[in-house]
């Protein structure tokens, strides 16, 4: 059965960014509907009976993450949209921004209306120039049709949108450092609790919630939670996903499926298969660079939050990293390791420090001058890290570094008894910028 | 102190201070405001731009010195970053460098004598399906090999 596209189901039109294109194909009919039929309560109770997780990368039900708003209404309420797309292999919501804003924007109004908010922050990554912009417009004609304003379509409710500009931090999609640097200060997380829900923005209380899910807010708003919650694999697991498929396959691009699609049809049917005929499937990353790693023996997964935690990995950005035999996994980690280090905040001493020993231990196993026990020494440190930082930060690259040990143990080894990389390291050479961290 | 940027610059960051119920927001958005007219932030800027807001110059100092994007020294009128992690590096993405390495000659981290082109390696773009790419300027460029390299290059004055 061929799948009908519903969150990219306008990406092909021309025009598909305009408020035009969005009302054709019922754009914002969901809003009239809840803001006619529904207080926020009801409507808050059919985001949870839809079933949604939160699509950022923990898999969080949104409904429930909106009710931990405390009950008193003596102080604003924001809505922190998170655009500040950064995990490696990741980009989807890109192509939303790009190419279905009113999808987003929909969404947001929605999710403010159900949290009784009267501002929203979308704080999108600095890098994404163009979708800034693509933003900025959806915004303002949302403001010209009564979408957004004062007493939007009578109703009596107020919503102002407010596009935040990020500038180049990794960290920043962690959401408490995401309101540091809403706030104009240095994206350091800050430590739990208080949740922003109680003690968020300025203070105040605050949801954050990722561009892919506040699309999906759109959808329930529009066909109700019945019908959404028959999506996928019900109960838990409801919904459509993007997949970012990207590495050796010939088609990488964002593909929607119902949550829950085989990992091998994603990979074999959806991207057009291997790269290179002659190199088979070694590993796949299957939800953004700080998830556990899948050999191929494990590729036979449902891509969904429960089967990938059953599977040993998770869900995370649904970002799906495929990588052929051709691949040397110490290189592959090391690139990541030199990610990691470079985006580090800094603040925690496991991760700050952590990070730096994963690059030097992992450059001198790929040029030949790696130690016996290094590869022990890499699992140990992780295991130091996990756990003892504010931020899941340093899960995020205690978990590679761990699970690429673990799966591919024989191959570390081998770059200290050959003494170097038997494919050759260059490919994935870390340059002198990265480790340095801020 | 005289201003180091333009009137209508000075201006959009006291809209922006009134723009957000807390005017310590209107920071980032300055410093983007500030490094579009001088391409980069300079110490003077950041003295300015503290004085504005009502913070501290070694405040601003901090965050410019923690976000990527702000450059605290001209960079080229090109200024070209390729991205360097896993799925850029999967599609080849250090060759790509490497040509731009000779055919530049400068050095990751460099600006061209002529001040035409500067060269860094950044991280993840967010935009692996058209790996590997770069961004020049605020603009992408996807699938690169070494000819549309070239014929980018030709095309930058």
């Amino acid at each position: 059965m061929a799948y009908e596209p519903l969150l990219l189901r306008n990406i092909a039109k021309p025009g598909s960014e305009t408020i035009d294109i969005s009302l054709a194909s019922g754009g914002y009919q969901g809003l009239r509907r809840v803001l006619k039929e529904l207080t926020p309560e009801k409507f808050l109770e059919e985001v949870k009976a839809a079933g949604l997780r939160g699509r950022g990368g923990a898999g969080f039900p949104t409904g429930m993450k909106w009710s931990f708003l405390p009950k008193t209404r003596d102080k604003p309420r924001y809505l922190c949209v998170n655009a500040d797309e950064s995990e490696p292999g990741t980009f989807k919501d890109r192509l939303l921004i790009e190419r279905d804003p009113h999808l987003v924007l929909e969404g947001i109004i929605l999710s403010c209306f159900a949290i009784e908010s009267r501002r929203a922050f979308f704080y999108i990554r600095g890098e994404f120039h163009k979708g800034a912009r693509i933003f900025a417009r959806a915004v303002e004609e949302a403001y010209a049709r009564g979408f957004l304003g004062k007493n939007i379509l009578g109703s009596g409710y107020d919503l102002e949108v407010t596009i935040y500009r990020g500038a180049g931090a990794y960290i920043c999609g962690e959401e408490t450092a995401l309101l540091e640097s809403l706030e104009g200060k240095r994206g350091l997380p800050r430590i739990k609790p208080p949740f922003p829900a109680i003690v968020g923005l300025y203070g105040c209380p605050t949801i954050i919630n990722n561009v892919e899910t506040l699309a999906n807010v759109t959808l329930i708003a529009e066909r109700g939670a019945a019908w959404y919650a028959g999506i996928g694999r019900p109960p838990k697991n409801t919904g459509p996903k993007l997949y970012c498929v990207s590495g050796h396959v010939k088609r990488p691009g964002v593909y929607e499926a119902a949550l829950g699609i085989p990992l091998m049809e994603l990979i074999n049917e959806r991207a057009g298969g291997m790269l290179h005929a002659d190199r088979p499937l070694k590993a796949v990353i299957p939800g953004g660079s700080s998830m556990r790693i899948l050999p191929a023996a494990k590729c036979d997964v449902l891509m969904d939050f429960d089967s990938l935690v059953a599977a040993g990995s998770m869900l995370g950005s649904a970002g799906v990293v495929v990588m052929d035999q051709s691949t040397c996994m110490v290189g592959a980690l090391l690139n990541l390791a030199g990610f990691y280090a470079h985006e580090s905040c800094g603040q925690c001493t496991p991760c700050r420090e952590g990070t730096g020993w994963f690059v030097k231990i992992l450059t001198r196993l790929e040029r030949g001058e790696g130690r016996a026990e290094d590869v022990d020494l890499l699992i140990d440190v992780a295991s130091r890290v996990e756990g003892n930082t504010i931020c899941p930060f340093g899960e995020a690259i205690a978990w590679p570094i761990d699970s690429y040990v673990k799966t591919f143990r024989a191959e570390f080894e081998a770059h200290v008894t050959r003494r170097g990389c038997p494919k050759g390291a260059a490919a994935f050479e870390v340059n002198a910028m990265s480790g340095t961290g801020h | 102190m005289t201003m180091p940027v333009r009137p209508e610059t000075d201006r959009k960051i006291d809209d922006l201070k009134a723009s957000f119920p807390y005017p310590g927001s209107a920071l980032l958005p300055a410093l983007h405001a500030i490094q579009e007219e001088k391409g980069f932030i300079s110490t003077e800027s950041m003295e300015y731009v503290a004085g504005k807001i009502g913070v501290a110059p070694a405040f601003v100092a901090g965050v410019v010195s923690f976000y990527t994007m702000f450059q605290q020294k001209p960079v080229g009128r090109h200024h070209i970053q390729i991205c360097r992690t896993l799925p850029c590096a999967l599609r080849g993405a250090a060759a790509i460098r490497d040509h731009l390495v000779r055919r530049l000659g400068i050095r990751v981290g460099e600006t061209t004598p002529d001040g035409r082109f500067s060269l860094v390696e950044v991280e993840c773009l967010g935009t692996c399906d058209t790996a590997p790419i770069c961004q020049i300027n605020d603009e992408e460029h996807g699938h690169l090999d070494a000819a549309r390299v070239d014929a980018l290059l030709e095309s930058l004055r």
